[in-house]
């Protein structure tokens, strides 16, 4: 089984986060591992984790991103919580990418992978990635691919080469079955990830990340960042604060107050 | 930012993905006024439009609507008519749908499904791409420009679609809807879609979720009251202010991992921007900020007063949930009846 988890260097949640002119600022003090991708490796490594002993030594997962260098922070998170191999796509050619340009760069790297070993019978992502939150790279891969998607999956079962979900969608709660080699989402409902333990914190310290460039994958430079996006983000500006709270403290009449503030703003 | 003209500058076809078509929803109108501010507007569905949603189409201005007609053997082949929702053959439709009118621009809404849909469909046209539209208008030249609302609703961003093709997943309540000025007849077009396949994708089981009646649906409601930690897994009072007041039910990731509630809003879970959001034990995990803090006014009931929601509130009340619920219910109640 030759697994590739695609992960994304973001900003993280809990701070203040902000564009530079119109693209956003990847300050390395903020930046991290998507959280959402912490499941998809998670995914993966439970994959591994239920093979025999001897298909599970011949099994492989390989991180790979589309960052610049500072992106080693997630690839470094990844070798932690136990992947085999890291990979980091990078070229100035790269940036301003729009989901397509993204998504291409992804396959490319996934081809490049089987080019050199083994083909890859899954690509694995988070749902989301916590600064787009497009949802909809996984289902690109998998057109550029021309694989399956399985995408937002809450529990995943892997067996005699068919992939099977489980997904709650806004209408339904769905089962989907696909033949491997596919490319599977997972849901942040899906799985609890792994706390890295001590030898694999030490151990990540010193693992080799391997970086490619866009024309190691063969990608055209005209085809992909800001050439090749089919949007183009023209303006990035921080909301106006809202105005101070009105506060009011519960001593008998804070629902009355309540219901108040909705009439009077003729909010009910 | 640019804001839909009555009037359309160009001589535009913008398609409305319908689906499911037993029902038109309020954010298809949404999706239907948008449209007919940048262009003529059609209609593209998966199955037969209802009387009522076809009255309806008609009402916002929508003269045809494009019904696929996806070979039974592929659809038999990803698990019978199940199958006819997933992303890849709504795609192939709609892009089916744009080479036949020649279409300029695709809206759809913001589910995850209608998002991947919409990707794949600029992925086979090689049409620009945006999720999650807060605004669509257009710029000097009479390109499709859209606004979004990221970062937890702190930052406004623009893009303009610089391909020919702009195919646009749209939020609920960017817009209020409008009525056609005056209604139109609708008639229904087949659309052959020959390349439905799913590569390979078989849907074995799908149940559709029963929706609380009486109640608008999370995603759509102009009103949202949620409940979080602070109910202690009781959503009795949520649901009574809820009902007073006309609104969707909504809960905390905590509060759905508790089990006290199905659907959560969040950045991973549903993602709103009502006119008004009420917060009822919800302390305000950046999780939870990332689903609802694009909505217009913000209201919080919290027995904490350092409660984070606090700071992105423009009313609060620091109290017992159950005592300030139930009261605020009454008083609006009192205030509907009279």
């Amino acid at each position: 089984m030759r697994i590739v988890v695609a992960v994304k260097y973001v900003p993280d949640i809990n701070a203040d986060r902000r564009f530079t002119g119109c693209r956003v600022d990847r300050d390395p003090g903020v930046g991290t591992l998507n959280e959402l991708d912490e499941n998809a490796l998670e995914a993966a490594l439970r994959i591994l984790d239920a093979l025999p002993e001897d298909e599970r030594e011949a099994s492989e997962v390989v991180a790979l991103t589309v960052a610049p260098a500072e992106g080693d922070v997630a690839l470094r998170k990844s070798f932690q919580m136990g992947v085999d191999r890291a990979v980091r796509v990078t070229d100035d050619a790269l940036a301003g990418s729009d989901y397509f340009g993204t998504a291409a760069a992804l396959a490319a790297g996934v081809r490049r992978l089987e080019e050199d070993g083994a083909p890859v019978d899954l690509v694995i992502t988070g749902m989301a990635a916590l600064d787009g939150l497009g949802s909809v790279v996984p289902a690109l891969v998998a057109a550029e691919l021309g694989r399956p998607a399985l995408t937002l999956a809450k529990k995943v079962d892997v067996a005699g080469g068919t992939l099977t979900v489980t997904r709650e969608t806004d209408e339904a709660t769905e089962t989907l079955a696909a033949p491997l080699p596919a490319v599977l989402s997972v849901a942040d409902t899906a799985n609890t990830p792994r706390m890295p333990n001590f030898k694999l914190i030490m151990a990540a310290r010193t693992k080799q990340i391997e970086a490619w460039s866009a024309t190691d994958l063969g990608l055209d430079p005209a085809a992909v960042g800001a050439a090749g996006a089919r949007t183009e983000a023209i303006s990035a500006a921080p909301r106006p604060a809202r105005p101070e709270v009105e506060l009011v403290v519960d001593k008998g009449e804070g629902g009355t107050a309540l219901a108040e503030y909705l009439i009077r703003n003729e909010l009910v | 930012m640019t804001e839909p003209t009555r009037v359309p500058t160009r001589n535009r076809t913008v398609l409305v993905l319908l689906d499911p078509a037993s029902e038109v929803r309020s954010g298809t109108l949404e999706l239907l006024t948008i449209a007919r501010g940048l262009g003529r507007v059609e209609a593209v569905t998966l199955e037969a439009p209802t009387v009522e949603a076809l009255a309806q189409l008609g009402a916002y201005g929508v003269e045809t609507v494009h019904q696929a007609e996806v070979p039974t053997d592929a659809l038999a082949a990803a698990g019978g008519d199940a199958a006819r929702h997933l992303p890849p053959v709504v795609a192939a439709t709609l892009a089916a749908a744009v080479r036949r009118t020649d279409a300029d621009v695709v809206l759809a809404p913001a589910t995850f499904g209608a998002k991947e849909a919409a990707a794949l469909t600029a992925h086979a046209l090689g049409a620009g791409l945006v999720i999650d539209a807060a605004a669509v208008g257009e710029d000097d030249e009479g390109r499709v420009v859209a606004g979004k609302r990221v970062f937890a609703g702190a930052w406004d961003t623009r893009c303009v679609v610089r391909a020919d093709v702009a195919v646009l997943t749209v939020r609920a309540n960017a817009v209020v809807p409008e009525p056609a000025d005056a209604p139109v007849a609708t008639e229904v077009d087949p659309l052959p879609v020959a390349a439905a396949g799913t590569s390979g994708v078989v849907v074995t089981s799908r149940e559709v979720k029963e929706r609380a009646a009486g109640r608008p649906t999370l995603e759509e409601a102009a009103v949202v009251v949620a409940g979080g930690r602070g109910t202690g897994g009781d959503f009795g009072p949520v649901e009574e202010f809820a009902d007073a007041v006309g609104a969707a039910v909504g809960a905390s990731r905590d509060a759905v991992f508790e089990g006290w509630f199905d659907r959560y809003i969040g950045q991973t879970g549903v993602t709103i921007a009502p006119r008004l959001y009420v917060g009822a034990g919800i302390s305000g995990a950046p999780h939870h900020r990332g689903g609802m803090q694009a909505s217009q006014v913000i209201v919080a009931v919290n027995s904490d007063p350092e409660a984070p929601i606090f700071e992105i509130c423009d009313f609060a009340v620091v109290g017992d949930l159950t005592d300030v619920l139930p009261q605020a219910a009454a008083v609006i109640r009192k205030h509907r009846e009279g």
